[in-house]
């Protein structure tokens, strides 16, 4: 399963609604640590069937990065059941994502 | 059995691969996170030669592919320990690797103020990179703390995105250059904070206000939503302080040519004890430590 983008519109059916869990990976064109981590993430999303990974560019989307209290980036945030269950700041190596997303 | 193991993928280690494989020594990388060290953090580089302005990001993916397209080895495994021997072994949360030198290029990663909840509020307020996260506080009243050119450069970066800049500094005096400070002074939205020292964050699940205690031990409160800690790097060498030389710092004790003071084991970049730590000294000790491992090899052929 790729890696899709989302947005504020589609934000709360992606996310919020789905039935396995999603992170939420928070990042910026310009932010390179970001950019370190996307190929990690591709991996694990290329790997794994039970996890949703998706994207969320906070320069188009401000207003979901408030929300979230988003104030630093690389940011994942894992839901599960429409909540957020874990919160992890900044580049970090794959198996220290896989053990962030857990079983 | 390698000829040559680099511990580290930031700019020095990879520049000691090319050289090692240019020479067709057998060369593994070992690195725990991603390839480009501190750089990556970097939006702009504009003090490497002929390269102006290429972002951190594609000057260490740049370097990466080079090295990757020279048959080098790289590993994602985090280092425990070294052993010296006639064979050196490499030991990883991994596994474990024979080679007849090792370069260490551990670099440096920045120092914390080593305050209560300073962990758990990164990424709620507390930053170490001003212009990764600068952008979140735009018209927010936000503190630096620090004085050298790093701390001095955050703040004036900030003072164009922030609404009120703090500056806290636990001298009277500044370490970072003179025209970075007169540039800060004529800013009107920024407000020093001398001889302070950060000693409490406060707030629930963010930031809120932090506690400065003054040189007198008088504390005073700021309302900031935003602090960015510019407090310097620190090297990360405990691991092999049994085997190699270490200064008071941690920094591994070397000299130009690279040699620690176990034969065969080199260091090069930031874990250096060294004057000025710059991607361009950085990449000019990897070119000197391969050359003396290479040396080192070829002479006990």
């Amino acid at each position: 399963m790729g890696i899709v983008n989302v947005k504020k519109d589609n934000f709360e059916d992606v996310v919020l609604k789905s039935k396995e869990k999603v992170l939420v990976d928070f990042n910026a064109d310009w932010c390179g640590p970001c950019r370190m981590l996307r190929p990690i993430l591709d991996e694990i999303a290329s790997e794994r069937s039970n996890v949703k990974i998706v994207s969320i560019n906070i320069d188009d989307e401000e207003d979901l990065a408030m929300k979230y209290g988003v104030s630093s980036i690389p940011c994942l945030v894992l839901f599960d059941g429409g909540k957020e269950v874990n919160r992890s700041v900044g580049l970090i190596p794959k198996d220290a994502v896989i053990e962030f997303i857990g079983e | 059995m390698y000829d040559i193991i680099i511990v580290g993928a930031g700019p020095s280690g990879l520049t000691a691969a090319i050289y090692g494989r240019r020479a067709n020594k057998k060369v593994l990388v070992l690195e725990a996170l991603s390839y480009g060290g501190q750089i990556i953090n970097t939006l702009k580089i504009e003090n490497y030669p002929a390269a102006p302005n290429i972002s951190g990001f594609d000057f260490a993916t740049t370097l990466y592919n080079q090295v990757k397209d020279l048959g080098t080895d790289i590993k994602f495994e985090k280092v425990i320990e070294i052993k010296d021997g006639i064979e050196k072994e490499v030991i990883t949360t991994k596994g474990s690797y024979k080679s007849k030198t090792i370069i260490l290029a551990t670099g440096c990663e920045n120092r914390k103020l080593g305050i209560d909840r300073e962990e758990e509020l990164i990424g709620r307020g507390v930053s170490y990179c001003a212009t990764c996260d600068g952008g979140f506080y735009k018209d927010k009243d936000v503190a630096v703390v620090g004085g050298g050119n790093t701390a001095l450069e955050d703040a004036l970066y900030l003072c164009d995105v922030a609404n009120k800049v703090y500056l806290i500094h636990r001298r009277d005096e500044f370490r970072g250059e003179e025209g970075l400070v007169d540039k800060l002074k004529e800013k009107n939205n920024i407000e020093f904070v001398y001889n302070s020292n950060v000693t409490k964050l406060n707030g629930d699940d963010k930031l809120s206000s932090v506690i400065v205690t003054d040189k007198e031990g008088n504390d005073k409160e700021i309302m900031i939503s935003g602090l960015f800690i510019a407090v310097g790097k620190i090297p990360e060498n405990e691991n092999f302080r049994k085997l190699i030389n270490l200064d008071d710092s941690g920094y591994i004790i070397a000299p130009e040519n690279c040699h620690t003071n176990v034969e065969g084991i080199f260091v090069c970049g930031d874990a250096r004890v060294k004057e000025v730590r710059q991607l361009v000294t950085a990449a000019s000790d990897g070119a000197i430590s391969a050359t003396e491992a290479i040396r080192y090899i070829n002479e006990r052929k």
